[in-house]
């Protein structure tokens, strides 16, 4: 038991350095050199401060909503893999994030140019379209019978998402041409968020879901042994059941609305880790969270240096990096 | 057999192709009547050289002049309505250069196009003059065309020898925000208008028509000016006060430092048309008041 312990607190702590690491190094590093003497000094005002506002108004909000968004993407990849007892499960697919982007393309759409405290219509929209197919397929899985049933989660969460795209290529398709190539932009993920208040707004829900990953670790053990077995084991299924898929669900509503449908992360970042380290979710879970933020923040500084000064998409980078190292531990391990 | 039987087949259509293109010749020699435009820009040329009465259709985007709003509509860049426009008898269909299947239908029907592409300032003109040829309004066209050479011309004899101000011409933000900012680089029409009127852009060294910039880029680049591009007009007041708020952050530019951030709207500003003389103008007045 000691030895499980303090295995849980090694393997946690080391990924906790690797992560910060690569926080505290990414900002640092771009497509031009700052002196971090004069941007943290407090000798040349603010206005004047080129170095201070690279760091604090382009590459911080830049590191830390991508650090979020990994984290919570790959958490709820995680989570969802061992709810539906499927491996292939990711965060996108339950439509939480068709729903996002139906909400985000009827917002670029239809020109909807209210913002709030800095932060645009179209994270707002999207993290109201992740609610309503959240609400969707909650209502269908339970709607059977008495409990969730992971199944039709699984078949209704998949037909969402089909029938979401097609309304986003509807949306698109009616929508003129710049707005249809800013939503085919949005769609390719985007951390650049020019500031802090998105992050702010998106943290709530945030810090909320990962507050409840905090206590599922346990309980995900034994789902992933089957219904009955938890059950057997005194675990209330239905509402740990449904303490997953919400708290999932919110996570990919939040991290999506604040750096759109990055995809990869919620896949692959959960299978890297289990390679790594095992299946066991008390561990699995911080270090996927974890993981998942050093890998996205990663992804992000190649993607803003690699062309610099043009800029890649980070959800082209996360494909393109993440899918051959997955094959490569892949083919290692076997 | 089936084999040759398909030979057969594409030596008919071989045949074909060649009878179409000679229709398409002879149809050149004689002036179109039924022009249908499926290019805004191109749609304003026509009016501005005299060939308005003989547009019959144009594109789902056009708003200008007023007179089109009344004309019949056959979708646009990435939905021609190719029955629509079949059913209007067009002698003269202007597509964008991209429509190829659009190009290939019209020429199975034997109705000849005019294939443009969006290019610098000076294509703008080169294309009025071709459609002045095609249309049979040379005089018309010429005039225009020189009428907007001496506009720029004195735009350009006002502004010379002034200190160009390094520009960021902005055309797309996400609104109140500074996320996905599309930007002018070194080549296209904007791009030419800002160095007549006077400028210099931030991204000249990027031989695109658009470049993603992000924040770090724009604090690096420094613009002296910010110039900001927009189709619809903003109301002055709150509306425009939230929009330039949004640069504040930005303050170490010093566009942002010099309140030089402004906004130039109209549909004159992004439709590669006659009015271009018009952006021009406006462009200068705001980098040389």
């Amino acid at each position: 038991m000691m030895n499980i312990r303090r295995r849980i607190a090694m393997v946690v702590l080391a990924f906790l350095a690797f992560a910060i690491a690569v926080i505290v190094v990414a900002p640092m590093v771009g497509s031009t050199s700052i002196s971090l003497s004069k941007a943290f000094g407090r000798s040349v005002d603010w206005n004047e401060n080129v170095d201070a506002q690279i760091f604090f108004v382009a590459r911080l909000p830049r590191v830390l909503s991508g650090a979020l968004v990994g984290a919570a993407l790959a958490a709820a990849g995680v989570v969802l893999q061992a709810l539906l007892r499927n491996p292939l499960a990711t965060p996108f697919t339950l439509g939480v994030s068709a729903g996002a982007a139906l909400g985000a393309m009827v917002a670029i759409a239809i020109g909807l140019d209210v913002g709030w405290f800095g932060v645009s219509s179209v994270p707002i929209a999207s993290f109201a379209g992740s609610l309503v197919a959240i609400g969707i397929v909650y209502a269908l899985a339970t709607s059977q019978r008495r409990g969730l049933s992971t199944n039709v989660l699984l078949l209704a969460g998949v037909t969402l998402n089909s029938f979401f795209s097609a309304l986003i290529l509807f949306v698109q398709y009616v929508s003129d041409f710049t707005q249809s190539v800013r939503a085919v932009r949005w769609l390719m993920g985007d951390l650049d968020v020019g500031g802090y208040s998105s992050i702010v707004a998106a943290l709530p829900m945030l810090l909320a879901a990962f507050g409840v990953f905090a206590f599922l670790p346990r309980t995900l053990n034994l789902l992933t042994l089957g219904e009955d077995v938890a059950a057997a084991r005194g675990v209330d299924v239905m509402s740990a059941q449904r303490w997953a898929f919400f708290s999932a669900s919110l996570a990919t509503g939040a991290a999506v609305s604040l750096g759109g449908p990055i995809g990869f992360i919620g896949i692959v970042v959960p299978h890297l880790v289990r390679l790594m380290i095992g299946s066991d979710h008390r561990i699995v879970l911080p270090a996927a969270a974890l993981f998942g933020a050093a890998f996205t923040v990663l992804c992000d500084l190649t993607a803003r240096t690699i062309m610099a000064p043009l800029e890649l998409p980070v959800g082209i980078i996360t494909a393109l990096i993440g899918g051959p190292f997955f094959l490569w531990l892949l083919v290692k391990r076997s | 057999m089936a084999a040759r039987q398909t030979i057969v087949t594409r030596l008919t259509a071989v045949a074909f192709c060649v009878a179409a293109c000679t229709v398409f010749v002879s149809h050149a020699q004689t002036n179109p009547q039924r022009i249908v435009s499926l290019v805004p820009a191109l749609t304003e040329m026509l009016f501005a050289i005299g060939a308005g009465p003989q547009v019959v259709g144009v594109s789902s985007y056009d708003r200008y002049p007023p007179s089109v709003t009344s004309l019949p509509r056959v979708g646009a860049l990435l939905d021609p309505d190719t029955e629509r426009i079949l059913s209007l008898t067009p002698d003269l269909v202007l597509t964008y250069g991209s429509q190829v299947d659009l190009q290939t239908q019209m020429r199975r029907a034997s109705i000849p196009t005019f294939d443009y592409r969006h290019g610098g300032l000076d294509h703008i003109l080169v294309t009025i003059r071709q459609l002045g040829q095609r249309t049979g309004h040379i005089n018309e066209a010429n005039a225009l065309v020189s009428g907007i050479e001496t506009r720029i011309q004195a735009v350009k004899a006002r502004v010379v020898g002034k200190q160009r101000p390094r520009t960021l011409l902005v055309f797309s933000r996400e609104p109140k925000t500074l996320r996905n900012i599309y930007v002018s680089g070194g080549s296209g029409f904007l791009r030419d208008m800002l160095v007549a009127a006077g400028g210099e852009d931030v991204f000249e060294d990027i031989g695109r028509e658009s470049v993603q910039a992000t924040t770090e880029t724009i604090l690096i680049r420094a613009p002296e000016v910010i110039l900001e591009i927009r189709s619809e007009n903003i109301p002055a007041g709150a509306e425009l006060d939230s929009e330039l708020q949004s640069w504040s952050r930005l303050s170490t530019v010093p566009a942002v430092k010099n309140k030089r951030v402004y906004f130039v709207t109209g549909q004159q500003m992004t439709v590669p048309g006659p009015r271009v003389a018009d952006g021009v103008e406006r462009m200068a007045k705001v980098l040389h008041p």
